[in-house]
């Protein structure tokens, strides 16, 4: 074990992870913030905190990771690199870890252009793969990046993105490579809609043995209505819909989408736990925080462990 | 080169307003190539102002001057008979060509009349494209010759976001992907296993992150 993170430790132990998120207010309502997560008390492992996501501003991740850390739960302190530069970055990693914050997510976070501050300079002083290497060094080297020792090193278990349908597709497998170069520890992907695409993917992944060294997460988003489903095919950058999916929303009557919605994420996670290397699953239900606890459930995946002396079995063989 | 576009006319005219006579002053380089500030755009912002102010009832006296290179002490001297004669400059070089002018002619007052936009290449007729940001540590020679800093949205150095759809950047869809331009590069160099190769944390401060920046070369300066 590397960390005190309940994410880590479920991970090593073999069962199927499972984490969610919880995107903080847009403006300073801590009520917000536990209303979301108290949904999630007891379905999820962990819950990555969102940090200006989409480009808005909303209430700090560090912040929300702190109340959601008050509530009992354990957050996963989502940074981006459009934000801060490397000084402010670090400061927030130790702030976190001081406040019992030990599992985080490395992005380079969407561009300006897609929020509603398009106006804002990008710091983009370190890259999402520098970040992790900068997270690595602070633990397991007690360093500052800029090479001085860390009083009291923040010992963060360490997460990445991967989105496995973005291009150029050959080069993905080399991306996640040098993210676990790099330093990284746990992989939540893209939203998965392309099966076929995904086990592609993974079997690149697999050939190279990289499945052992690093807990990857399909990542899962419950689509609402044929009118979503439009929306990610055609206009957020990266994500892949394929028609059928699109065609099969818009078979079904229009109070009955969401309900389909459900039942083609549930048959994705039903698929996935065949794949080979796929440790667990991270549940995007974008404002549909309510139906995790359902999709959960009825995936099969409860009762969630509390934690490593819990019993959970050890179906995936342990340590990566 | 170092590319510019005209300020929107209304801009200009209230820059001016308040003066008689400017000097209009052009500029021989990168500005003329990039149909921005050279002997011909002084000569048709020339007759539009002088159209505008003449309809407006107030004339205004116009001199015209096109130098080699106005960031260059040496031609900016040459402004000096043309100086008194006017009561400000409206330069259309880029800034460092208006900041020299403001340099030597210390209670002259001096305006842009372009917008300076970066250092870029000419991508066909009428069309330029940024291609450097002077960072001051070129990595060129490691990047298969496309610049991540300049051309990435992200300035990412270890490879495409996750946006990257079709070869085209995530925030404009006219603009190519830095890091499918160096894959391809890559693949056709032979060097693929380059690319696991990660790159640092960059050191800022060769561009600029230490302060303003200057050359010295000792074997030149006097």
């Amino acid at each position: 074990m590397k960390t005190a993170s309940t994410l880590e430790k479920i991970l090593e132990s073999g069962d199927l992870a499972v984490t969610s998120e919880c995107g903080p207010p847009r403006g300073a309502l801590p009520q917000k913030v536990r209303e979301k997560a108290e949904m999630l008390r007891g379905y999820v492992d962990a819950v990555n905190v969102t940090d200006n996501q989409t480009a808005m501003v909303r209430m700090s991740s560090l912040a929300a990771c702190i109340i959601l850390k008050q509530m009992g739960l354990n957050p996963i302190l989502q940074m981006v690199t459009r934000d801060r530069n490397r000084l402010a970055m670090q400061s927030d990693i130790i702030g976190a870890y001081a406040h019992g914050i030990d599992t985080m997510l490395c992005l380079s976070g969407d561009h300006p252009h897609f929020g509603d501050h398009p106006m804002a300079a990008s710091v983009h002083d370190i890259d999402s793969i520098q970040m992790i290497q900068m997270v690595k060094d602070m633990r397991d080297e007690g360093l500052f990046q800029g090479g001085e020792k860390i009083d009291g090193p923040p010992k963060m278990f360490i997460g990445a993105a991967a989105n496995p349908f973005a291009d150029p597709f050959e080069l993905r497998v080399s991306r996640l490579a040098k993210k676990m170069k790099a330093g990284v520890d746990f992989i939540q992907t893209q939203c998965i809609y392309n099966l076929d695409k995904f086990e592609k993917w993974m079997a690149g992944v697999r050939d190279r043995g990289l499945h052992e060294k690093v807990y990857i997460l399909a990542g899962i988003t419950p689509m609402k209505s044929v009118g979503m489903a439009r929306y990610m095919k055609n206009r957020v950058p990266g994500m892949d819909v394929p028609d059928e999916v699109v065609k099969r929303m818009g078979g079904v009557p229009k109070d009955k989408q969401a309900d389909e919605g459900i039942k083609i994420c549930l048959e994705t996670i039903e698929r996935l736990k065949n794949v080979e290397g796929v440790r667990g699953f991270h549940l995007m239900a974008i404002e549909w925080e309510q139906k995790v606890p359902e999709i959960v459930e009825r995936a099969g995946l409860l009762p969630r462990p509390n934690s490593v002396n819990s019993g959970a079995q050890n179906v995936r063989g342990g340590k990566p | 080169m170092i590319t510019a576009e005209r300020k929107p006319m209304e801009e200009l005219i209230q820059c001016i307003k308040p003066y008689r006579s400017i000097l209009l002053a052009g500029c021989n380089e990168c500005v003329t190539v990039c149909a921005a500030g050279g002997r011909k755009e002084v000569g048709v912002l020339a007759s539009a102002l002088k159209m505008h102010f003449m309809k407006a009832g107030k004339p205004l006296e116009i001199q015209e001057i096109t130098l080699e290179r106005q960031c260059d002490p040496e031609y900016v001297e040459e402004l000096v008979s043309n100086i008194d004669q006017v009561e400000a400059v409206l330069s259309m070089a880029c800034g460092c060509g208006v900041q020299e002018i403001a340099r030597r002619f210390h209670n002259k007052p001096v305006f842009p009349a372009v917008n300076t936009k970066f250092m870029g290449a000419s991508e066909r007729q009428g069309v330029w494209s940024e291609r450097c940001q002077g960072c001051g540590d070129c990595v060129l020679g490691f990047t298969a010759g496309i610049c991540p800093v300049a051309r990435c949205s992200k300035q990412l150095f270890n490879g495409p976001c996750g946006g990257s759809t079709n070869g085209k950047c995530e925030v404009d869809s006219n603009v190519d992907c830095a890091w499918q331009l160096i894959w391809d590069r890559l693949k056709a160099l032979g060097l693929t296993e380059r690319y696991e190769e990660n790159l640092p944390a960059k050191d800022w401060r060769p561009g600029g992150g230490g302060g303003p920046r200057k050359i010295i070369r000792e074997d030149m300066a006097s």
